[in-house]
């Protein structure tokens, strides 16, 4: 202090700088730093918020479809000979009936024919396996309609409703001039009266411009990954990309469309021809839906399917008669409720939600039932009657570490203790119960143990002045006023268990179960683990109905949360 | 018959309560003013005394006479299944399916008679555990019942056993650790040390090895495939997506925190906060299927337009979106440590003429560091401990690479891969799954432990 005086004398300290240019400078530069601050906070929640808008719009977008299904409506002629030719009329009779034959005539009636076998084959193949249900439910209400013709809902195939439910997929362009096909059915050539395919042509073309740098960005891509032994492939790569590129350079000459470009449909008389080679002014190909006349018409479209044949499961035969059943009135959209009906399916369109819905249902009655009185009771133990030693204090800390430890750990625990030492079932909503109500006991003494811990002491010093006991002060007044605050708890401890999914996977909650699970002993699944089944598995239509389930699942978590904030706003007392 | 035993059981509890209540009315005359406790407590100890010893019966009873029911069983079977281990588990699987009525079409002869006498000493023996429960119900009832007097101090009896309720009840948290605890050490200690064992690793080779093929355990015959539970793969992938994880959601919960904490209006406090509810609410299922199905391709498509090699499962995908997850969690934990520090501190800061984000650099972050720095390990325990999303987006294969658009696996992956379908107890990979979880067990455990002690002492120091 003497040392400074000294050295620097009190006149010599330099005056306050604050309106040199260089302290401006500083000042503009610190005020840049304090917006660039409060950015990078903004930043974050920004970021925050749409990392949470992808994933729901993302869960949404995929998940909504699933609510809606695609059936075909049919008048389909119950013949007595085809369902119960001995006229008995029971239930088993109905039930044990083929209505393959039934229904395959009367789609066969709803398309223009004949179709050939490959055709026939196709057209029961967009139904889906589980088509005569809905018939059969009739039949077995009224069994009096067998013998006449009844209009009824056929399921259609996963495939035929994916391809329903996608829009724009299919581009259809009228088309100008007069074009002659040849024949009525089987291979067609068609002849135009000028360029008439020109624009199909070029678009065709430049598809093939597209898929060649495709190719050559892939061979490039193994080309540097390197090693001899994928030179061949590389080599391959490059020729097949070269010559797409030639042939896409003549723009007169003839294309052979393959399985790898887009499909063209031509629609003329009334049928639908497929175009396997393609010049400007001619084409030649296969009807797939048979023409009324082999003459000239200058009525006529070409619909392009873009995605090529190769890429998806769907024919183009499949989707020439799902066009023209769509045309034609007979595809009706409805609601799916059979998506909350039904148990699980290897059938996608037959699958459902049923099933996880029950288990999940069992599971939490189990996990309530158990977690509620004895994480309650353990936290008025804890708060209330707990002597203050080392002996609490661990089992304090213990909770509080309990609440931490991975899920998949608890998963453990129930393998070992549950299902190996006490040999209770497996896949059973009793043990997911269980296990479950183990995880989520540090959740609910803790909320449980603030709400009593709320309760502002003098209520309970006046029961005790008036003579109640430490028991009677606790049961009748304490704990009546920290019931909000304790449901509070259990109902977020409760979204917590049910959204839970790595430790009932290892107490084998993961099977393909049918069945709906009717008692807490029954092999069942829930609907997290419902979700992460589905989501393996790779039909398209699968991953609809786990985005469906998601959605659902986010459904009651949200009810739940919902709850919760009433209940603290409406009933929580601040004292 | 266990329903039956119930329905009793739960109808003769409120019987002796009331008579009990009733006695004790009545023993003073209706006057109730010269009991030394209520009625009701009298009611209520002897409903206790009546449901104690029914329960003891039930739960000792009903598998004893399970086990019983299966031993006549097995003796009434042909002595050369029952002396076959294998053969006589499957037998009585097949005689259990008889015994519920179960079995389609009819059942050998031998099986027959086993699940006859399965079916009647089962039920013979539950009448036998019935009338016990009754017997003992009745006795408890008229040893308590008469026990009723002016002076008997029930309320007193039935607040010790109350207690001895709230108790145990506290006490079921400790026996879940224990049995955790002994659950994964006895098994690692099999997987170690059990001479019986084939294939076991030494502990130098587990920690050490560099190389994880655990399937090849599951079959003799595949005798090429080399069997290895070297642990290092699975420990640098958990650390990648772990690490991406935490960049991922360091900063962003973090810089969320401060702004939350020191500039945000409460509007727009009670509007955000929600939003990281939200967030940390949404199932770890639906996070992975995102991640697997929307993250990786996405990601896997950009690798690609730049000429990048994208594994299609890859750390980052799963890193990314777990780094999602833990967003809220680092959030609101900082949030609550920023606002733990004094204002007195800040003011102090603004009287020197510093800008509030010199405030909040200088002063506020390191007086909370101790707090942020436990919110960061607690989600490292969150990310290392964390399941489903690795399992749905990160790969199979244990590969040592720190690339992050490569696929790795992580020790969660490998516990469930494991673990899941049919396990044998006596295989050296089934326990390879336990002696995962005793790692992952003492890591976390060790994590919170140091986390929960940090902030102890902080609070310590402003309180």
């Amino acid at each position: 202090m003497t040392d400074l005086a000294v050295s620097r004398p009190v006149t010599a300290k330099p005056a306050l700088d604050v309106s040199s240019d260089a302290a401006k400078a500083r000042i503009r530069a610190r005020y840049r730093a304090e917006r660039r601050f409060r950015f990078y906070g903004i930043a974050a929640l920004v970021v925050t918020t749409l990392f949470l808008a992808m994933l729901l719009v993302d869960i949404v977008s995929k998940g909504l479809p699933v609510f809606k299904a695609h059936s075909l409506v049919l008048d389909v002629a119950v013949t007595q000979d085809a369902i119960d030719p001995a006229g008995k009329r029971d239930a088993a009779t109905i039930r044990a009936a083929d209505l393959a034959p039934v229904m395959r005539d009367a789609l066969k009636s709803a398309v223009p024919g004949p179709l050939g076998r490959l055709g026939d084959r196709t057209l029961v193949r967009l139904l889906s396996i589980g088509a005569a249900d809905d018939l059969v439910a009739d039949l077995l209400r009224n069994p009096a309609l067998i013998g006449s013709t009844i209009r009824t809902r056929l399921l259609l195939s996963d495939d035929a409703d994916i391809y329903l439910k996608a829009k724009g997929a299919v581009t259809s362009r009228r088309g100008d001039g007069t074009i002659t096909p040849d024949a009525k059915s089987g291979a067609v050539a068609i002849a135009a009266s000028g360029p008439a395919f020109a624009v199909d042509l070029a678009r065709i073309k430049a598809v093939m411009v597209e898929r060649a740098r495709v190719l050559e960005t892939e061979a490039a891509r193994l080309d540097r990954s390197g090693g001899a032994a994928v030179s061949d492939k590389v080599a391959d790569l490059r020729r097949e990309a070269a010559e797409l590129l030639g042939r896409a350079r003549d723009p007169a000459g003839e294309e052979t469309l393959d399985t790898r470009l887009p499909s063209l449909l031509l629609s003329i008389n009334g049928g639908l021809v497929k175009v396997e080679k393609l010049k400007a002014d001619s084409a030649v190909g296969t009807a797939l839906l048979p023409l009324s006349a082999a003459s000239a018409s200058s009525d006529w479209s070409v619909v392009t399917y873009a995605t090529p044949a190769g890429d998806r499961k769907i024919t183009d035969l499949e989707i020439a008669l799902l066009e023209h059943l769509r045309a034609t009135g007979k595809v009706e959209a409805h609601f799916n409720t059979r998506f909350f009906t039904s148990g699980d399916s290897r059938e996608p369109e037959l699958a459902g939600i049923r099933g996880a819905l029950s288990g999940t249902a069992w599971t939490m009655l189990v996990t309530l039932v158990l977690c509620v009185p004895i994480g309650v009771l353990a936290a008025i133990y804890l708060e209330e009657f707990a002597p203050k030693n080392r002996w609490t204090d661990i089992v304090e800390v213990n909770i509080n570490n309990l609440a931490a430890v991975p899920s998949i750990v608890f998963g453990l625990l129930g393998l070992a203790v549950f299902l190996n030492f006490f040999d209770l079932p497996r896949s059973a909503p009793l043990v997911g119960g269980l296990v479950l109500a183990l995880l989520v006991l540090p959740t609910i003494i803790i909320a449980s143990r603030a709400a009593l811990k709320s309760v502002p002491p003098s209520i309970k010093e006046a029961a005790l002045g008036v003579g109640a006991s430490h028991q009677q002060a606790v049961f009748h007044h304490v704990l009546p006023s920290a019931v909000p605050g304790i449901m509070t708890g259990t109902i977020i401890g409760m979204a917590h268990a049910l959204g839970e999914t790595a430790p009932l996977l290892l107490i084998g909650m993961v099977a393909f179960i049918v069945d709906v699970p009717q008692a807490i002993t029954d092999a069942s699944t829930v609907l997290p683990v419902q979700v992460y089944l589905w989501s393996d598995l790779p039909e398209p239509a699968f991953q609809e109905k786990t985005a469906g389930a998601i959605i659902v699942m986010l459904m009651f978590l949200f009810v739940m949360n919902a709850a919760a904030i009433m209940l603290r706003r409406r009933f929580e007392r601040r004292w | 018959m266990t329903t039956l035993y119930f329905v009793i059981m739960v109808a003769l509890v409120p019987v002796a309560f009331w008579a009990a209540r009733r006695r004790a009315f009545a023993v003073v005359e209706g006057r109730p003013g010269v009991l030394h406790s209520l009625p009701t407590y009298h009611g209520l100890l002897v409903a206790v005394i009546v449901f104690i010893p029914m329960l003891v019966v039930f739960a000792l009873g009903t598998p004893a006479v399970g086990r019983l029911a299966e031993a006549r069983a097995v003796a009434a079977l042909p002595s050369d299944v029952a002396a076959d281990l294998l053969r006589r588990s499957a037998v009585m699987r097949e005689v259990a399916n008889v015994a519920s009525g179960n079995h389609a079409g009819d059942p050998a002869p031998g099986i027959r008679a086993a699940a006859d006498s399965l079916v009647a000493t089962r039920d013979a023996g539950h009448l036998a555990v019935l009338v016990l429960g009754l017997a003992v119900a009745a006795a408890a009832f008229a040893f308590a019942y008469r026990r009723i007097a002016p002076a008997f101090r029930a309320r007193n009896h039935f607040e010790r056993f109350v207690r001895v309720v709230l108790m145990a009840c506290a006490a079921i948290a400790i026996l879940t650790t224990i049995g955790i605890v002994f659950s994964v050490v006895f098994e690692t200690y099999r997987f170690f040390f059990d001479p019986a064992l084939k294939g076991r690793p030494t502990v130098s080779e587990f920690l050490f090895g560099t190389e994880w093929n655990p399937q090849a355990a599951m079959r003799a015959d595949q005798g090429d495939i080399r069997t290895a539970f070297g642990f290092v793969p699975l420990l640098t992938g958990t650390l990648l997506i772990t690490a991406i994880a935490i960049a991922v959601a360091g900063p962003l919960g973090l810089f969320s925190a401060i702004y939350l904490a020191e500039y945000a209006s409460p509007r727009l406090r009670a509007s955000v906060k929600p939003i990281l509810e939200i967030l940390a609410g949404i199932p770890t299922v639906v996070l992975g299927f995102f991640a697997a199905l929307t993250v990786a391709p996405l990601i896997r498509g950009w690798g690609e337009s730049f000429g990048l090699d994208v594994s299609s499962e890859s750390a980052l995908a799963a890193g990314l979106v777990m780094g999602m997850m833990i967003i809220p969690f680092i959030s609101s934990l900082s949030d609550d440590v920023i606002n733990a520090v004094p204002q007195s501190l800040r003011d102090g800061a603004y009287a020197l003429g510093s800008t509030k984000s010199e405030t909040i650099r200088r002063v506020v972050l390191p007086a909370a560091l101790p707090g942020i720095v436990s919110a960061f390990m607690l989600a490292v325990s969150r990310a290392v401990g964390e399941t489903m999303i690795v399992v749905m987006a990160a790969g199979l294969a244990a590969k040592l690479t720190f690339n992050p658009l490569d696929a790795v696996t992580t020790i969660t992956v490998q516990i469930k891969t494991i673990l899941v379908g049919d396990q044998e107890f006596d295989s050296a990979k089934t326990l390879a799954a336990f002696a995962l979880g005793f790692v992952l067990f003492f890591v976390t455990l060790m994590l919170n432990v140091i986390a929960l002690q940090i902030v102890r002492r902080y609070r310590e120091q402003y309180d």
